[in-house]
This record gives C-alpha cells, structure tokens and sequence, in this order.
C-alpha cells in the first residue's frame, strides 16, 4: 500500500512537472467565454439562460464555449483576466455587476472584445463592447394585465429580489399592468433582500396570500421558488420570472415573464460569425426584438379572451403607443 | 540504487502520524488523489488538470499576484479563527466580522477627507475596532449570560449581513442607480498605482510594458505584507506574553485556568475581541486594497467560512495560517482555470478542498492506512 502511495507520488510530481512545460493545445475557430456572476452556473435563471445560448452557438455555428463561476464580487476581475488569457473571441460578463469590471478591462485591453447582460453604458460604451439591456417591464406589464384581469378579490402582489433600478423595473412595469386592467386593485409589493432565499420567498407570499391576495408575481431568482411552493400549498396563482416557470407548479403558475437572455447571446454570436460584432453600441431587447414576452404555456390556465386582448396590449407596445414605465417616477406619471 | 523500504516506510509513518506538518502534507495530498479520482471519473486526465493548475498559479507575474491577492483575506479569517480556537472558542462569527470591517472601512474611506498618510489608519484602525467590538459582543454574550458562541457568532453574521444592506439602502452612501456604495476616496486607496494606471498615459506607457502592464493589471496592494506581520503578531502575542499565557490557559481548562486565577470571562471577551479585530482586518484591507466599496450582498460571501478550513489546515498555528491561507487562495483561483482551459468541472476544486479538510479532521483514518501492523493483521 504504502509503496504505491510513493510510487504514485513520484510519478505525480513527475508528470505535472512534464505537463506544466507544454502548451494547451490551440483550438480552431471562434471562442466564446461567458463569467457568471455569484448566482453559479446553474441559478435556474438568467446565467444558466445565457449557457443555455452559448450552448446552442456551439452547435449552430460550431463555437467552442466555456464558463467561469463567480463566488464572490472579487472574483469578476481575475475570472476576466483568465478568459483574456484562454484567448476568447468574446468575453460576456453575465449581470450589471460586472458594469465596472468590464469596462476597465475593455479600456486595458483594447483587442479584445466583450460584452455584458444587463448594463448599457450610453455614450460611453467603449468600441470593443456590446452592452445588452432587456425591457423587463413590457412583459411584466403583459403578466401584470393578466394578473388585474383574473384576481377575484382585487388584490395582487409582487416579490422583488433587490430593491434596485433593474428589478424596479419588473415592478412598475408590472403594477402599471395591473392598474391597467383593473384600476381598484390592491398591490402588495415587497423585497426580499436576497436573490437565494427560498425560505424567505415563501414567508412574504404567505404573507400576502394571507392578506387574501390571489396571484403573487415574482422577480426575484431563487427566492421565487419559494414564492411558488406558497401558491402550491395555499392553492392559489403565482407568476414566474426569466424562464418559463411553469413545469415547477403546473396548476399554479398562470404565465411567466420572460427575458430571453439565452436569444440575445445567441444573436451576437451569430453576428459575431458574420463578422459583424457591434462593437460600441447597446443593444436593446424588448417585446419587439423579441428579447422578452410571456410565457407560452400562458394558454393552459388564462382565458383565451384575456389573452387575445395581451395581444393586443403587445401590439400597441410594439408600435409605441403604449410605453410602459420601468421607474417610480414614470409609474407615478403614467397612473395620472 | 537500492531503497531500503523498511526503513524509508517507518521514516514515513513517523513522519506523517507523529509530526503535524506531515500529517498536513500527507492529508493534502491524499486530497488531491481524491480530486484526481474524480476527473478521471468524469472523464478528464487529471495531470492535464493540476498542470494547467499549477500553470494558472506560476506561470505569469499577475497570477502570482492574483493568488496572494485572493489568499490575504483568508489568512486573516483563518487567524482569527485559529486564534479563537487556542484560547477554546469556536469563532464562526469571522463572516459577519469581516463584513463589518468592511463596512466600516467604506463609509470611513468615502464620508472622511483625510490627507493621504492618515487617511489609510483611520480607515483600518476604525474597522478593526468596529469588528473586534463586534467579535467581543459575543465574547460577552458568553460571559454574561452562558449564550455559547457558536450560535450567537451564526446570529451576529446575519446581522452583520443586512446591517451592510441597510446602510447601503442609505441615501448619501448609496450610488444612485446601483447596489453598491461609493467607492472609498482616492486618499484611502492602498492599491498600488491605481489612480495611474487607469489613466490615458498610464494605459499607454503599460501597453509598451507587457511585463508591469500583466502585474498591474492586479489590484495589486499591501494587504499581504500586513497579513503576514499579523501572523508573526499573533504567533508572538499566544507564546511569548503574558496575555497570550493565560488565553491559552482558559483553552486548555478555563476551571484549571480559573483555579490558577485567570479571571476566565475577561479573558473570553478579550480573546472574541481578538478574533473580529482580525476578521475586521481582513475586511477593512479588502475594502482599501481590493474593492473599494462594499456591494449589496444575497448571501455570505463565504471569506469566513473559508478561514474555518484555513485554521483547521494550518492546525491553529498562526505562522501555518499563511501557508494554508496561500494554499486555499491558489487552489480555488487556480482550480477555476480547468473550466476555461479543458472544460472539466471546477468544482474539483471544492471536492479536492473539502478532502483536505476531511483527512485533517480523521486522523486515525491516515495512521489506518499508513500502519504496517494494521495491513498485516487484515481485517478485525
């Protein structure tokens, strides 16, 4: 026993050390790297969507693809530097808090070109970045409309995740919605402080079920799960987020808002292909793009009719006439 | 060459039962055989793995620096851990003692306008206080009341936890339109070269210097020279001082101690006192050295828990606590590379890591398979 463990030994040290001279092989072909941020890889939301479409370039188009996870905030920096050095086509950044992160390194590193979910730097957008920004509010108006049409007690609610500018939109956007379709209802509206919690999720939805609202709308990764076990026990309506939602409760979840984080990645890798990365420009993804709607498996529990007049809705939304409010100041506004 | 097993096998089982840096050499490398394990399961060739390891740590200024980096924080928490395990407490409180140091370091850093010599130990000295208060609280708690620290220490991290969010949710202290907060002033910032190297001309003159432009391309800082000074401080202050005699002494036996005249509770306040100070360190030079302000956090980011493992690897001993430290630090910077590089799982990482710990913590199961007797008595 004891002499295999040094034979074993030696040869490790051996062999390491022989491997650690060479080179890693060289790989034909464009490379896409992606860095989540301290979701992980399989979060059940916008990072695994973004893999999901990294994956689908690699077999459309043949791109070789790879991950790197973030745990911590202090990883972005090193994890990008890392990918620099694998020698990737295009770096995404998955989430805006890698904003910073990216464009320093975009700045230092001028050949390389990047790109990042959830952050548009206007202006300033240097020429090796891509900034990718959903509209979050148009399909949580669509679900909000939903929602305000089949609440039989007038009273609603919404889980947020973080109380911050982007999750705010998915709660102006939403209640706007509900205002929309029935001007007396009621709308509990409250953060869960976490993006994890699932315990927590269940307690606030609880919570509002219990004050005898009838659908919970959620945008709030993780926590959500717990916002649609609620609903399960309590028999009542939840909403899901990002992906559609419904398998996790069939008879619960009535539609889903959904932001096709996986689309938009799989649109720059396409365009990368064509040679025609835009490079210093934000791209905006928003139910006309296609970057977001509802669920398809709405049609299951929401009446046809409501549908169709979602529709509706959607088609006005396209064309610009209804532009539906992402902050509390528009909402304020558009309530008059 | 001939080898005389014999004796070289007895040289080894001596080696690694009856000293305890072999008995951790051992166990880490019996951790890697188990990660190894688990590539060749998945498929990969797991040399290919420890080499680009190995090469994502060595191979570039800028890795090295990255691993000192990522090991600075975890060789504080580690020592503020195994601190409070030479002196009897377990001190899982390092998390939220961490992010009070770090939050107290920020809105020092960013409300004070200090000149740039002062500015820097006010930050730290402030922070280190707040999180040695913070570790304290439970140190009284204990002495107080009898609340053991383990479970007031899990409390208090979440307590730490969303008393950084709030303060964040703060107007005045919250970046409009995000979930950080301002970034500290440039007086309090102790990475080296920052303000330069961000501008235009130092952009330039680094393009034309790969060698300075791949180590500054780290938030390259001070953090680990202060790391290191803590844990020959701290390995000083348990043996050599008076102070140091009688924490140890309460670890040992606090009714021993107490018989001795050690005033037991007094020491337990000090000790807990101790322990955050050196979480808050670790927190405090993140802010300045590192990140520069604290974000909006879900959950724990784990600095902390990771000094649990460190403190367990190093022994409790303050000067292994550096090596430990530097051990975990490359590992998991390292251990991320084989994702990118040859596509294999970077959780290894975590299976290679939680061995480690695991063989520490059974060491029968080493002497087990080490013991000649024990091969040849066969099963009992």
């Amino acid at each position: 026993m004891l002499k295999r463990i040094i034979t074993i030994f030696v040869l490790a040290l051996f062999v390491m050390s022989v491997v650690s001279c060479g080179q890693a092989k060289k790989e034909s072909g464009l490379k896409i790297a992606m860095v989540t941020d301290v979701g992980g890889i399989n979060d059940q939301s916008f990072n695994q969507s973004a893999w999901e479409g990294l994956k689908k370039s690699e077999e459309d188009f043949g791109i070789a693809v790879s991950y790197l996870e973030s745990t911590q905030d202090a990883d972005y920096a090193p994890n990008m530097e890392t990918l620099l050095d694998a020698g990737n086509d295009v770096i995404w950044g998955i989430g805006f808090k890698m904003g910073d992160t990216i464009k320093e390194k975009a700045l230092a590193n001028p050949d390389q070109k990047y790109a990042i979910i959830d952050y548009a730097y206007g202006d300033e957008t240097p020429v090796n970045v891509v900034g990718v920004v959903f509209k979050e509010q148009e399909p949580s108006f669509l679900v909000g409309y939903i929602a305000g049409k089949m609440t039989k007690t007038n009273k609603v609610g919404f889980v947020g995740g973080m109380k911050f500018p982007l999750i705010e939109k998915f709660e102006y956007g939403f209640k706007a919605g509900v205002k929309l379709a029935n001007p007396d209802a009621e709308i509990f509206a409250q953060y869960a402080d976490s993006f994890t919690d699932a315990a927590k999720g269940k307690a606030i939805a609880n919570q509002m079920y219990g004050k005898d609202a009838d659908i919970v709308y959620h945008a709030a990764g993780g926590v959500g799960d717990g916002v649609i076990e609620a609903a399960k026990e309590q028999d009542k309506y939840a909403i899901g987020v990002d992906r559609d939602q419904n398998s996790l409760a069939p008879e619960h979840v009535i539609t889903s808002a959904m932001k096709r984080v996986d689309n938009a990645i799989y649109n720059v890798a396409d365009l990368l292909v064509k040679d025609e990365f835009p490079g210093g420009t934000t791209v905006v993804y928003g139910l006309k793009e296609g970057g977001v709607g509802i669920a398809p498996t709405s049609d299951k529990l929401v009446p046809a009719e409501i549908l169709e007049e979602v529709e509706e809705l959607k088609a006005k939304i396209i064309s610009g006439e209804i532009v539906v409010p992402s902050t509390p100041d528009a909402y304020t506004e558009w309530i008059k | 060459m001939k080898l005389n097993w014999k004796e070289l096998r007895k040289t080894i089982y001596i080696f690694a039962t009856e000293k305890t840096v072999g008995f951790t050499l051992i166990s880490i490398f019996l951790g890697l055989v188990v990660g190894a394990i688990f590539l060749t399961a998945a498929g990969f060739n797991p040399f290919q793995a420890y080499g680009i390891i190995l090469r994502g740590i060595f191979s570039k200024p800028s890795y090295i620096s990255y691993t000192i980096i990522r090991a600075t924080p975890l060789i504080l928490t580690g020592l503020s851990i195994a601190f409070a395990f030479k002196t009897g407490l377990f001190n899982i409180g390092a998390e939220g003692q961490f992010i009070i140091g770090s939050v107290v370091a920020t809105a020092t850093g960013y409300f004070l306008h200090l000149p740039l010599l002062i500015h820097i130990p006010v930050v730290i000295i402030s922070a280190v206080l707040a999180a040695g208060i913070w570790g304290g609280l439970a140190g009284y708690f204990k002495a107080k009341f009898g609340v053991h620290e383990v479970i007031s220490t899990i409390m208090l991290n979440w307590v730490a936890l969303y008393f950084q969010n709030f303060l964040i949710y703060t107007e005045g202290f919250q970046k409009p339109g995000g979930e950080t907060s301002y970034s500290i002033q440039p007086t309090a910032n102790m990475m080296i070269l920052k303000t330069w190297k961000q501008s235009a001309a130092g952009r330039e003159w680094l393009l034309q210097h790969p060698f300075w432009k791949d180590l500054l391309r780290t938030p390259a800082n001070w953090g680990f020279i202060i790391a290191i000074i803590m844990a020959v401080l701290v390995w000083f202050v348990l043996n050599k001082t008076a102070l140091g005699y009688r924490l140890r002494a309460v670890g040992f036996n606090r009714f021993a101690a107490e018989y001795g005249g050690i005033n037991v509770n007094k020491n337990m306040i000090i000790s807990m006192f101790i322990a955050g100070a050196l979480a808050g360190l670790a927190g405090a030079l993140q802010v300045v050295g590192v990140s520069h302000k604290v974000t909006l956090i879900a959950a724990m980011e784990g600095y902390g828990f990771d000094g649990i493992a460190v403190a367990l690897i190093a022994n409790s001993n303050a000067l292994g606590c550096i090596l430990a430290g530097l051990l975990f630090g490359a590992l998991k910077y390292g251990g991320a590379k084989i994702q990118p590089f040859m596509q294999a799982p970077s959780e290894v990482v975590s299976i290679v890591i939680g061995s480690i710990v695991f063989f520490i913590s059974i060491p029968r199961l080493i002497k087990l398979i080490l013991s000649r007797k024990n091969k040849k008595g066969g099963t009992k």
